[in-house]
């Protein structure tokens, strides 16, 4: 990649280093779930999707089966195809290269490569890759150092951790949330998520939210 | 196999097959208005859900506690816009004290 596009470099790294704030979010939200650090680093490794990651922990924490989480966790996945098909034209990528292509096709690297639309295909390329690998690079950094912080804390309600996990939950969830019917969508899910939670096995108050959206998505105008 | 490895493999199998499949598959599949609006509406229940269970239940029992607490600083960091960190660490601290002191 030689003539690296100076803005495109400049705000892949700052994104990247924000992020990290969330690897290491997640690092002590996986410890407090009951995983162990190794696991939470093969997660970010492996699965390198925030939310996907997010899910996951949180139901299994919450005394989800195995099922449930990894299904919540594929349905916060999808977008992450999504994303692939609209970046494959960009990076042109072939054989391993595209299979390390499609594990840094995240929210990220996608929204940095449209953004360099106006530069071009070049400056789109180099924004999905330097975000994409910049990203992976400090996610997992800082989900180790979160994982070991947490596992040196001991009991997660002692710090605030039990709170932590759901406000950082919600960051992920709050700039969804600027039109009303999308703030109308997250209460019903609020409310039948609660609702389930005595009744049904854990973990499935929060995959049957997946039919809301279906419901919402469906009835509304594209 | 524990239910912690079990679920670490089928996360990353199902989130990379996904992802693969995406760049493999033309384009012009995939393209239906009304599924892309699903796809993006599926992210703000699931997460809506998970703020809601992980603040209000313990072990299937609605419950009230510190957590609470946390969540409200966090909405109001939110309102304010202040950033990530902000919001996780006045949530934590928040709970944290109430933890403690109540």
């Amino acid at each position: 990649m030689s003539k690296v596009n100076r803005a495109t470099a400049a705000q892949s790294l700052s994104v990247s280093l924000t992020v990290g704030a969330y690897g290491l979010a997640f690092g002590a939200a996986s410890v407090a779930a009951g995983f162990s650090v190794l696991q939470s680093c093969l997660l970010s490794l492996l699965t390198f999707s925030g939310a996907s990651q997010f899910a996951v922990v949180g139901v299994i924490g919450s005394g989800g089966s195995a099922l449930s989480g990894i299904t919540t966790a594929g349905l916060l996945g999808i977008r992450n195809m999504l994303y692939g098909l609209r970046m494959a034209p960009v990076v042109k990528s072939k054989g391993l290269m595209k299979v390390i292509a499609a594990q840094v096709t995240i929210d990220e690297s996608t929204g940095v490569a449209l953004s360099q639309e106006r530069l071009g295909q070049r400056e789109m390329r180099q924004g999905f890759w330097l975000t994409g690998l910049g990203v992976y690079l400090f996610w997992n950094l800082f989900t180790l150092a979160g994982a070991l912080g947490a596992k040196a804390m001991g009991d997660p309600g002692a710090w605030g951790l039990d709170a932590a996990v759901p406000a950082a939950f919600l960051g992920l969830l709050w700039p969804r949330l600027e039109r009303n019917s999308d703030r109308v969508l997250a209460l019903c899910a609020v409310a039948l998520s609660l609702a389930l939670t005595p009744l049904v096995a854990a973990g499935l108050p929060i995959i049957s939210t997946a039919l809301l959206a279906v419901f919402f998505g469906w009835r509304a105008k594209a | 196999m524990s239910i912690f490895w079990l679920s670490l493999i089928g996360t990353s199998v199902v989130v990379f097959a996904l992802r693969y499949t995406g760049h493999l598959i033309p384009e012009k599949y995939l393209t239906n208005p009304r599924m892309l609006k699903i796809n993006t509406l599926i992210p703000v229940a699931l997460l809506s859900a998970l703020v809601a269970v992980q603040t209000f239940t313990k072990d299937s029992a609605l419950v009230i506690d510190q957590r609470l607490a946390g969540l409200s600083v966090a909405v109001v960091a939110l309102i304010l816009k202040a950033p990530f960190p902000v919001v996780v660490l006045g949530a934590a601290a928040t709970s944290a004290a109430l933890f403690h002191f109540a």
